[in-house]
């Protein structure tokens, strides 16, 4: 099944330094590209979450250091209102888009599956080269748009119209929106590109032997993740498009007729502001969910791993993925309760959105089940599994409160729904993305993090993240506004300052606490200590190959796969684990009472 | 077998994970008390935020003890299945307990939906005839208000009309029935006045970008949608003054967009209608 020639591969020739590091099209340099650039954004996405986090905690106080050091933003040491808008906007845009959804697909997502099949490469190495290379085009056009007149687009991450269509609407509303969408469909490109890649790759190249019910659940969430991309990502770039028309073409897609902004008529009509609603949430909600898919695989395969026990309902755990990924196509009207969408539609949107509850538990109950009996490793990677399980219920629990239209009636846009979605996919994505960095780093770098600082990091960020998302359901309770600048001067929102400050401190614990991980992760790229072929014991094919594996990952020969991929303490077997790809296995003779030292016999 | 030093390490992280967990389901169920008092919702004001705070309530107690379940789980299980050297057990399969939580919480799921379903339509039934109809729009950055004249109709509105300061509403000067319409400007000199125990019918509208009318009082939220008329009824059941908040990001100003409600006797409210439109 290869599609390169295995002498191709062996051939020697050196690649110049910028086909092999630079404009490369290797999976697994590409995948590491990725993830470097989202890391950037993520330094960047979080520095925004600051400002409002200052905003919110201290209105109205002004801060001169600050303020000489952002003079855009804070021109007399106070965030401004124009800025405040801008940072909401993008720190929503660049977290979801730019960080999760680049860092889960584009580098997750590239290094691991080849490798993970038993594949030399991606199917179309040229087009994964193309996908990354539009994705520092599309940030340099986001960026940019903090430094234009009126600042970066102010009107939210899901850019509602008119507001977004509007020029003089807002500040942000200006040169700053137009760039904002323009970026956006750069980067879908890219995602499009990318998603057609992991979808051929998983059908076509799979080593022999593995059958898709032998995939790893990590191969299991990509792939349904990349066919979920490929079939929601158009719908919002031709949203993203038509409002491109509106705003320069002159078009009235979304803008009714007898508009007034600002006392002047807005020269448009026959548009709806509910049809970019629907077309954005038709792909919102799959985004969601495409950031909450990946960590599903990933978790479940380094819970398995550290439990050196088999995750537990395979089966039902591939069927609940491929349930909640064609369920979340019938949801996104969930979005829309009070938008003047028909109620009857609310009820529909409704009985999808609580069935999702279903397979979500499933996947819940069966890590637990994972667990049950285990003989649990506590390494980085693993408490950041364990972590992920707590904000994924804990996140996942509010939107069964969100789910229900009378109850989301008062909780819509409110901070009840910033907490939720902080909790269920931002924290959790990221847990995961954490966890999947401690564990697959040896792979990537041949070399070992600190596991001392890996778990300081965890730690500060366990409680950091409770402690700055748990409060803000109590700020929902009391009917908080998310985007507003300031909730002082509403009557209902009065006594909620202290939990605001308490908030912000967390907040900034939280922010600083990742730069030990920083830390820890480019330190360990030069002075971490080399790491083995297999240093977690694990069975799945990435940990045939060398670490760092070469180019095109295997030596004269596939692997070929024997079993399945959680073959962790097998009854009659002296080692705790047995891989994919090792040769059918000879009876030791042992019974099961020879355990014990079964996990280090090696 | 495992040196002791990672058997000391695991049993370390293993108390502390699990101690960690217990104590966020302490932190969770204390801190949720200490808000009840504090940071809770806003007192009741309407008999439909009555029922929606029913719903409210018992959803929280079902994620309530679901929250607890996992989390005591997650910590039970870390601390007695952390690594001692023992053998995991090779047990991957087992249907019975599979469909028990597939089917517990699918009919949770189904008592949730039917409930909800039966509270949301009731919110959306067509409102009784005796309601009170009124008018409200959204603009950057205030609400304005629009009461119907002694012939009970509001006459039409066309944009062409506008004039900031003499027609704000561009009410059409050839319609007769906008002559006697009474339009106040809740934001800043005027109140929207409603009646209590009399349903409501609050009809929306925007004039230029979104915006959403929440009165949290009486768990109200409807969005205000420019080329649209949205609708909301409700009967409030408390006299007093009530705030309105704009809850849709509607540009620059946005949290400064709120209004003024003030729920009176009818007899209060007849006075106040007769004396403003003299």
């Amino acid at each position: 099944m290869a599609h390169v020639a295995p002498a191709e591969a062996h051939a020697g020739h050196e690649l110049s330094f910028w086909r092999k590091y630079i404009f490369s099209q290797d999976h697994k340099v590409i995948g590491i590209q990725y993830a470097f650039t989202s890391m950037f954004m993520a330094v960047l996405g979080g520095l925004l979450a600051m400002f409002i986090r200052l905003q919110l905690g201290w209105p109205g106080r002004s801060w001169p250091i600050l303020g000489n050091l952002f003079p855009g933003g804070m021109p007399d040491g106070q965030v401004s209102q124009a800025f405040y808008l801008a940072a909401v906007t993008m720190h929503g845009t660049i977290m979801i888009f730019f960080v999760l959804t680049t860092l889960l697909t584009g580098g997750f997502g590239n290094f691991l599956i080849p490798l993970m099949i038993g594949a030399r490469d991606m199917a179309f190495p040229f087009l994964n080269m193309l996908s990354y290379w539009l994705y520092p085009p599309a940030i340099i056009v986001l960026l940019a748009s903090f430094f234009v007149s009126g600042g970066a687009a102010g009107g939210g991450w899901t850019a509602y119209p008119p507001l977004s269509a509007v020029p003089q609407a807002a500040p942000g509303s200006g040169l700053g929106q137009t760039l904002w969408l323009i970026s956006l469909a750069l980067l879908i490109v890219a995602f499009l590109f990318g998603s057609l890649n992991y979808i051929t790759t998983v059908l076509q190249l799979r080593a022999r032997g593995l059958s898709m019910l032998r995939l790893p659940l990590t191969i299991w969430g990509l792939f349904v993740t990349a066919i979920l991309s490929l079939l929601a990502f158009p719908v919002l770039l031709a949203a993203a498009i038509m409002l491109l028309f509106d705003r320069l073409g002159g078009t009235s897609f979304f803008v009714p007729a007898g508009l007034l902004v600002g006392s002047v008529p807005v020269d448009h009509a026959g548009g709806n502001p509910l049809l970019w609603q629907h077309l954005f949430w038709f792909l919102g909600h799959p985004e969601v969910y495409v950031l909450i898919l990946p960590p599903m695989g990933m978790i479940s395969d380094i819970l398995a791993n550290n439990a050196r026990k088999p995750i537990f309902g395979y089966r039902f755990m591939v069927g609940s993925i491929v349930a909640i990924a064609f369920l979340s196509f019938l949801v996104w009207g969930h979005h829309m309760y009070t938008s003047g969408m028909h109620p009857l539609l609310g009820t529909a949107f409704m009985t999808t959105t609580l069935v999702i509850a279903v397979p979500s538990a499933i996947k819940t109950f069966n890590w637990l089940a994972t667990l049950w009996r285990a003989r649990i490793r506590f390494t980085s990677a693993m408490l950041f599994a364990l972590g992920f399980l707590s904000l994924f219920v804990t996140g996942g629990l509010t939107g069964i409160v969100l789910a229900q239209p009378p109850v989301d009636i008062y909780f819509q846009d409110t901070f009840f729904v910033v907490a939720h979605f902080h909790f269920v996919m931002a924290s959790a994505a990221i847990f995961a993305s954490f966890a999947g960095t401690y564990y697959w780093f040896p792979k990537m770098f041949g070399r070992m993090m600190n596991e001392r600082l890996g778990k300081w990091h965890f730690w500060l960020t366990f409680v950091g993240i409770y402690a700055t998302f748990f409060p803000m359901h109590y700020a929902g309770f009391m009917g908080m506004m998310r985007r507003i600048y300031s909730p002082q001067i509403y009557a209902h929102l009065q006594g909620l300052q202290p939990l605001n400050v308490f908030v912000s401190i967390a907040a900034f614990v939280l922010f600083a606490a990742q730069f030990i991980f920083l830390y820890n992760f480019f330190r360990s790229l030069f002075r971490g200590p080399q790491a083995e072929r297999n240093p977690w014991r694990a069975t799945t094919l990435e940990w045939e190959a060398p670490s760092p594996p070469p180019h095109l990952n295997w030596g004269e020969t596939l692997p070929t796969v024997q079993r399945w991929a959680y073959d962790y303490s097998p009854p009659d077997m002296a080692e705790d684990f047995q891989p994919q790809a090792a040769p059918a296995a000879v009876p030791t003779g042992r019974s099961r009472e020879g355990r014990g030292d079964g996990g280090h016999a090696r | 077998m495992p040196t002791n030093d990672t058997t000391s390490g695991t049993r370390r992280s293993a108390a502390l994970l699990g101690i960690a967990l217990a104590l966020l389901i302490v932190a969770a169920v204390v801190t949720t008390l200490a808000a009840r008092s504090r940071w809770w919702l806003p007192p009741l004001a309407s008999a439909q935020g009555r029922s929606i705070d029913q719903l409210f309530i018992a959803t929280f107690g079902i994620i309530s003890v679901a929250f607890v379940l996992v989390h005591g789980l997650l910590a039970l299980f870390v601390w007695l299945y952390r690594d001692r050297g023992q053998r995991a057990s090779y047990w991957h399969e087992n249907r019975a307990l599979e469909l028990t939580y597939t089917i517990i919480p699918a009919i949770v799921m189904t008592g949730l939906t039917l409930s909800a379903a039966g509270l949301w339509s009731r919110i959306h039934s067509a409102p009784p005839p005796q309601a009170l109809v009124v008018e409200v729009r959204g603009e950057q950055f205030g609400w304005k208000a629009r009461y119907p004249g002694p012939d009970g109709k509001f006459g039409r509105i066309d944009a062409r009309h506008y004039n900031a300061r003499e027609n704000p509403w561009a009410l059409d000067p050839a319609d007769p029935a906008a002559q006697d319409d009474l339009v106040l400007d809740i934001s800043t000199t005027g109140e929207l006045h409603l009646v209590v125990d009399r349903p409501v019918e609050v009809r929306i509208r925007s004039k230029d970008v979104l915006h959403s009318f929440f009165v949290p009082a009486f768990r109200v939220k409807q969005d205000a949608v420019p080329g649209m008329v949205t609708s909301i009824w409700f009967t409030p059941t408390k006299t007093g003054p009530y705030e309105i908040a704009c809850a849709e990001l509607c540009g620059l100003l946005h949290y400064i967009m709120r209004g003024k409600v003030v729920v009176q006797t009818q007899e209060e409210y007849d006075a106040w209608l007769a004396q403003t439109r003299s």
